[in-house]
């Protein structure tokens, strides 16, 4: 099957079922999305599929209905996406694992919603952090929104 | 902020030494120095002055750092200590990980170890630390871990930094025929009076040459540039752009992909399992046993981990019978046992505490009886590893918090020389404590002599993960004090006596780890947070009633600081009401001894930034607690909402004193993390027993707190403390106890069992 991640296209040989988190990861080397839990509760393998907020782990391969955007599909060239820039800038990672999942949510969430309230904030971002980055996330997505 | 560095993972690349290549030198403070591990690394052009920096002919500056990063930024700290002294900014410096050697041994982790408070100096204390540290020496654990990373760091490389600089000085005194003492160093270069400089790599070679000073003289604090001072995270660019930095993200040509299927009863092993059902999935190649000092069970290669997954599901082994009591009930019968039986040993105290108790009236007693569950670890990276077994020589890529005893133990498994095995640190998704156990490598190394020289990736599931961790143990306290009489007003508690009941950690991690050696001696870990705490009493007693329970048990972020601070902190809670006295006006009351100054100092400052003496509304409380850990004093106060019926915790405020901040952000980043951990366990984590094996499994069961629930944090950092503290534990232990004691005085509710989820509901 032909998949379209980050605007290129792959021909992937897989089977049908196969969790498009494994396809990344195992079958594309793409390794940007992690693997944190397998049933769609920590958010490590959030993905955009066809812009829409996606748990990787949980949509099987042949259901991908649109083009993939993953952590490495949003930089331009050398420069970071702006949310990319902010988690630099409030040096939001610890250990960093869930978070290419936290930048994908945020980046859908400011997308949809420029300025977001604390309530939509909590709404959205319910992807899991254990090292309890979550006070940096939130000032560091209230600093692209301008809010 | 400072700027950031160059960071590489050479280790990770497997470029290793070959690719770089040099010329070395030895510097050394020990005795008895191990080698110089770097030696072996140099490239042409390329010097190393001791374990910890190399620097090229082109004035590139490596910095070695040996501890693992799992998130506690100790990249960022220990390079920093390198470069303070070495007179070289961040952007002048490229940080890696070292290689696994015994020179990299971590002393102030068994240091610590030893059965003595933290602020206890006396000259047995000390002694004893330093045969615990010397024992650290011995068996050569470059470990991290007991937030231990920096303490042993901090005179150590700021040593090797400075020795380095020095003969850097005398090497271009000795070119241009001038004193030493007349130049000056910066920008990575010495620099002449008249003007002229010359790079730090154009003096490398000549500067190995010379002998390094043994303890060369150190900064005055007033003249530090990065320490003491807020620095970014080295490795940021690559935690934002989904870099391949983690054990997990492991690629080399022609890997294979496995998973294991362990036994989740102890010590037993399978009755049957349908293998070729696991065979028959698109992907599997094989099904291997396993048997190690840590399990036994199966191990499925395939060509990728979904396939593996599958194999495993559809393996479905049936496992004998747990030889021990098989539900959690059964479990703390054990507990109840111990407390009833004698102590096992008892830590710190002073007086006769079951006199006074006895004497009492029992209207001035007052007793309390609280639990902990076990805990998993639950880092956000499931356990992995990636391991190649080929002509003789096995080499392992794990993110591991002791990659020296991952050495030691796969090279006993495959019957090969220590020296045949090579073990590539790499970047952790959180440890916790959990990092250090033999078992991932051990099961990578055993799927790996099975593949015909492949490299194979290992990869546990969560549920896997969640079902053989080596859990913080179950605990439960028996707590009696002999308050005032009641008709004196206001008057503080006389007594205390302290009796604790948990598995020793250490001989359960001895079995796993070192089947040889006997544990002997006292678990301080049972008492730690409860004795040697900051409070001063007439009479006290602290007994550990030792409990040979099943379940392999594990240091969990504080060990027993975790326990104990919750136990230690709400009784003092309930005390204080019982006393009728404030909880945080009574504990400054019982500060009778100089050395206590650092816990007056946060309490006071907690008590200011949290307003705690001002009025609440009802439904609204505040909840204090302190503990001293890992030589860091911390008090927190936890305030809950409880209006709309559950409970939501609004805010948090701590105050921590480590002697010494060396990178303010990042040691409150890491109170806060500590705090969140200890919430997220307070609220709603257990592990529990049904069938001889855990209950838990995935996120669903076992969740911790997420971004809506989280309150607002707030630190403040305090530097009255005589000794350097550690930065990546102690903000837990009195989280629990703080939130318990809010609840109490929001709701008049209190909780003594954790998880409070089990009784309350929170927001
Ligand atoms: S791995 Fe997909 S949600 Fe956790
Ligand atoms: S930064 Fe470690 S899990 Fe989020």
């Amino acid at each position: 099957m032909i998949l379209t991640i980050n605007n290129r296209t792959h021909e992937v040989d897989a089977p049908d079922d196969m969790p498009l988190l494994w396809v990344l990861r195992d079958l594309l080397d793409i390794k940007g999305p992690k693997f944190g839990c397998g049933i769609g509760s920590c958010g490590a393998c959030t993905v955009l599929v066809d812009g829409d907020v996606t748990r990787s782990c949980q949509l099987a391969v042949a259901d991908v209905y649109g083009p993939v955007t993953t952590i490495e599909g949003l930089p331009e060239g050398d420069t970071l996406h702006a949310v990319q820039a902010a988690w630099v800038k409030h040096d939001v990672p610890q250990c960093g694992y869930c978070q290419s999942g936290q930048i994908m949510a945020a980046v859908a969430l400011l997308r949809d919603v420029p300025a977001p309230t604390d309530q939509d904030i909590d709404d959205a971002m319910s992807n899991l952090c254990r090292c309890g980055t979550y006070p940096k996330i939130k000032a560091a997505i209230k600093d692209v929104a301008g809010v | 902020m400072g700027r950031i560095a160059k960071y590489t993972r050479r280790g990770f690349l497997g470029l290793g030494a070959a690719a770089i290549g040099g010329l070395a030198v030895g510097y050394y403070y020990y005795k008895k120095p191990f080698p110089n591990p770097l030696e072996g690394m140099v490239g042409a052009g390329e010097s190393t002055f001791n374990p910890y920096v190399i620097i090229g002919a082109d004035n590139t500056i490596t910095i070695y750092v040996p501890r693992a990063e799992m998130g506690q930024g100790i990249h960022t700290t220990l390079a920093a200590l390198v470069a303070e002294e070495l007179d070289v900014d961040f952007n002048e410096i490229t940080v890696t990980q070292s290689p696994t050697a015994p020179a990299y041994y971590n002393e102030a982790q068994l240091r610590e170890g030893a059965p003595f408070a933290p602020y206890d100096d006396g000259f047995l204390a000390e002694s004893a630390r330093n045969v615990f540290g010397a024992m650290g020496k011995f068996v050569a654990l470059q470990s991290t871990g007991g937030s231990s990373a920096t303490i042993d760091a901090y005179v150590k490389l700021r040593e090797s930094g400075a020795a380095a600089r020095l003969v850097l000085v005398q090497a271009a005194a000795a070119r241009w025929g001038v004193g030493v003492d007349r130049l000056t160093t910066g920008g990575a270069m010495v620099h002449h009076p008249d003007g002229r400089s010359l790079t730090y790599g154009e003096l490398a070679q000549d500067a190995a040459k010379l002998d390094a000073p043994s303890a060369p003289d150190l900064k005055p604090k007033s003249d530090w540039k990065l320490l003491g001072k807020s620095q970014k995270r080295v490795e940021i660019l690559d935690k934002v752009t989904g870099g391949r930095i983690y054990g997990i993200d492991m690629q080399l040509p022609g890997m294979l992909y496995g998973t294991v299927v362990m036994s989740p009863r102890f010590g037993v092993g399978a009755v049957s399992a349908d293998k070729a059902a696991a065979l028959a999935v698109d992907g599997v190649t094989q099904v291997v046993d396993i048997e190690t000092t840590t399990g036994k069970g199966f191990g499925i290669i395939a060509t990728h981990t979904w396939a593996a997954f599958q194999g495993a599901q559809a393996l479905a082994p049936v496992w004998e019978d747990a030889p021990y009591p098989p539900d959690s009930a059964g479990l703390m019968a054990m507990y109840d046992a111990a407390l009833d039986a004698k102590a096992s040993f008892t830590l710190g105290g002073n007086g006769d505490a079951a006199k006074a108790l006895q004497s009492a009236p029992e209207s001035d007693v007052f007793r309390a009886e609280y639990t902990v569950p076990y805990l998993a670890h639950s880092t956000m990276e499931p356990l992995n590893a990636t391991a190649q077994f080929s002509d003789g020589q096995l080499t392992v890529w794990i993110g591991t918090q002791a990659p020296g005893v991952a050495q030691m133990r796969c090279a006993d498994l495959l019957g090969i020389e220590t020296d045949k095995v090579t073990v590539h640190t790499l970047r952790m998704g959180g440890g916790f404590g959990r990092r250090g156990e033999v078992d991932v490598p051990l099961y990578a190394a055993a799927l790996a002599a099975k593949t015909g020289g492949k490299p194979i990736k290992v990869t546990w599931t969560r549920e896997e993960d969640t079902r053989h961790d080596t859990y913080r143990p179950m605990a439960k306290g028996r707590f009696a004090a002999q308050l005032a009489p009641k008709q004196t007003h206001a008057a503080l508690p006389r007594a205390i006596d302290v009796a604790v009941a948990a598995p020793s950690i250490v001989a359960s991690l001895l079995t796993r780890t070192f089947p040889g050696i006997p544990a002997a001696g006292s678990d301080r870990s049972i008492l730690d947070g409860a004795f040697g705490q900051p409070i001063s009493w007439q009479d006290s007693r602290y007994s550990a009633h030792q409990v040979e329970a099943p379940v392999p048990v594990g240091f969990w972020r504080s060990v027993g600081n975790s326990v104990n601070g919750f136990f230690h902190e709400t009784f003092m809670d309930e005390v204080a009401h019982q006393s009728g006295l404030s909880p945080i006006s009574m504990r400054l009351r019982m500060l009778h001894d100089p050395r206590f100054l650092p816990a007056n100092e946060i309490m006071t400052k907690v008590a200011e930034i949290s307003r705690w003496r001002e009025p609440l509304p009802d439904g609204v409380g505040q909840g204090f607690a302190m503990t001293l850990s890992f030589g860091t004093w911390v008090a927190e106060v936890v305030q809950v909402d409880m209006r709309d019926g559950p409970v939501k915790i609004t805010n948090v405020w701590a105050v921590a004193d480590p002697g010494q901040v060396l990178d303010p952000a990042n040691f409150k980043t890491q109170i806060v993390s500590g705090i969140i951990y200890g919430l997220s366990a307070a609220m709603m984590q257990e592990i529990t027993f049904a069938n001889g094996q855990v209950q838990q499994g995935n996120f669903d069961d076992y969740d911790a707190m997420r971004m809506a629930q989280c309150p607002e944090i707030e630190v403040e950092l305090l530097e009255n403390a005589a000794k350097l503290g550690g930065a990546g534990e102690p903000g837990t232990p009195p989280a629990a106890a703080a939130l318990g004691n809010a609840i109490f005085a929001a709701s008049g509710q209190r909780l003594r069992d954790l998880p409070f989820g089990n009784t309350v509901d929170f927001y």
